[in-house]
């Protein structure tokens, strides 16, 4: 559409404002859940840092080959099996698959915003999101 | 290098990274990547899976901070979200399948393209642009408070955004990256969206995005958790302490000297991609 389209009516007057102070109080709310995921899960990294690096520390550091991580760092079964394990590689990928999960939490939140604004159709497009989300988390190898 | 002196320095580089990211609004992702893969002999593959895991950190982290301030706007952010999420899918799938030396070349373009961004002078604010029919019935346009009061803004050219979204998303998927150059081009430039929203609105899709292909990542065992460790840890430190001091300091000459290393590293990447040393 082009810009210059004259005389261009005032946006206020025609346009109501589909932003209420219902989505920023959402949004807070959301704001500060994201935050908290996120100190949770660094804190569960930190938590297996401790152990990696007191038991392995004094090996050799090696990237420069990639050989991909092993079931028990790649899948969420095998995560939990480490942990249980007391592994602290084990602890640091759960810290990273809660991570990961917080912004699917951040996005599932939405759609019960959406919902109590009754707001079907950004109800329908949460959804599409959140499915493409779980899909690749738990549709691509990952497992459960 | 035993494991532990490893750690120690990328979680230094990480909060550098991050901080200065944080400062100049050009991420921290972005620098990540090659460094670790230049210096650190980083295959490019796990560097790239710990550096999307740090893009959601520095993301979910800020978010809060950026809420308060009511820029945001959820909607586009959402709507928008089907577009990268679905590119970041696509990007993750490209990623396992193209040689290294590839993804060094498209890193080395995405890093100079990021630098030439950086220098160009920001774009004129709208005002009162005619709504569009599209945006009118997604109900993207909105409002955000601006000196003496609310300002109110009309979403332009839907399709046109919501396509380059993609793109960003793919790029985001591929790369590890936040994708904030593409972003950029997509939601300022094509949608018209006023600069505040849109920096604020793309942090918060930042996060979803990467998570979209974080899971893919993870589960072909792209990240290791000895590696993303220091890099996640060290990339939110910085970001966090970033946004605390961003009010206060004095950005322009540190945006500089920022995008000189993104122009050189881009320049790196480029040359050990060419030259298959990658």
């Amino acid at each position: 559409m082009p810009a210059a389209q004259a005389p261009a009516p005032r946006p206020q007057l025609i346009q109501p404002q589909p932003q209420s102070w219902d989505d920023h109080r959402i949004e807070v709310i959301l704001g500060n859940l994201l935050r908290g995921g996120v100190l949770l899960s660094a804190a569960v990294v930190l938590w297996g840092a401790c152990i990696y690096l007191f038991r392995h520390g004094h090996e050799p550091a090696d990237y420069r080959v990639f050989r991909g991580e092993p079931s028990e760092f790649r899948t969420i079964r095998g995560v939990i099996q480490s942990v249980k394990d007391g592994r602290g590689r084990g602890l640091i990928q759960l810290g990273l698959l809660l991570l990961i999960a917080t912004p699917i939490a951040r996005v599932g939140c939405s759609i019960v915003g959406f919902a109590i604004e009754r707001d079907r159709m950004y109800v329908a497009f949460t959804l599409i999101v959140l499915a493409i989300l779980l899909y690749s988390l738990l549709g691509s190898g990952l497992g459960v | 290098m035993t494991i532990l002196d490893f750690t120690a320095v990328v979680a230094i580089v990480s909060f550098v990274a991050g901080l200065l990211g944080s400062l100049t609004g050009l991420g921290g992702g972005v620098v990540l990547v090659p460094l670790l893969t230049i210096f650190f002999h980083v295959d490019i593959r796990y560097a790239i899976g710990a550096s999307l895991v740090s893009v959601i950190a520095t993301s979910s982290g800020a978010a809060a901070s950026y809420v308060k301030e009511g820029f945001s706007n959820i909607r586009i952010g959402m709507f928008l979200e089907i577009a990268t999420t679905l590119g970041a899918l696509m990007g993750a799938f490209l990623a396992t399948r193209i040689p290294t030396s590839a993804l060094a070349i498209i890193f080395g373009a995405v890093l100079l393209y990021s630098a030439f961004l950086s220098r160009k002078p920001r774009t004129l604010a709208q005002r009162n642009l005619p709504p569009d029919p599209l945006a009118t019935r997604l109900q993207l346009n909105g409002s955000f408070p601006d000196m003496g009061g609310e300002r109110s803004y009309n979403v332009q050219r839907v399709p046109t955004g919501f396509s380059l979204m993609f793109g960003a998303g793919a790029l985001s998927g591929l790369l590890g990256i936040g994708s904030g150059a593409v972003k950029v081009l997509a939601m300022d430039q094509a949608m018209r969206i006023p600069f505040k929203v849109s920096t604020t609105t793309s942090n918060f899709m930042i996060g979803v995005t990467a998570a979209a292909s974080a899971g893919v990542y993870l589960g072909r065992g792209y990240v290791d958790p000895g590696l993303s460790m220091p890099v996640m840890l060290g990339v939110l430190a910085g970001s966090l302490l970033g946004s605390r001091i961003l009010v206060k300091a004095e950005t322009k000459s540190l945006r500089l000297v920022f995008s000189v290393v993104i122009l050189v590293l881009g320049l790196q990447m480029l040359y050990k991609g060419f030259w298959g040393k990658i």
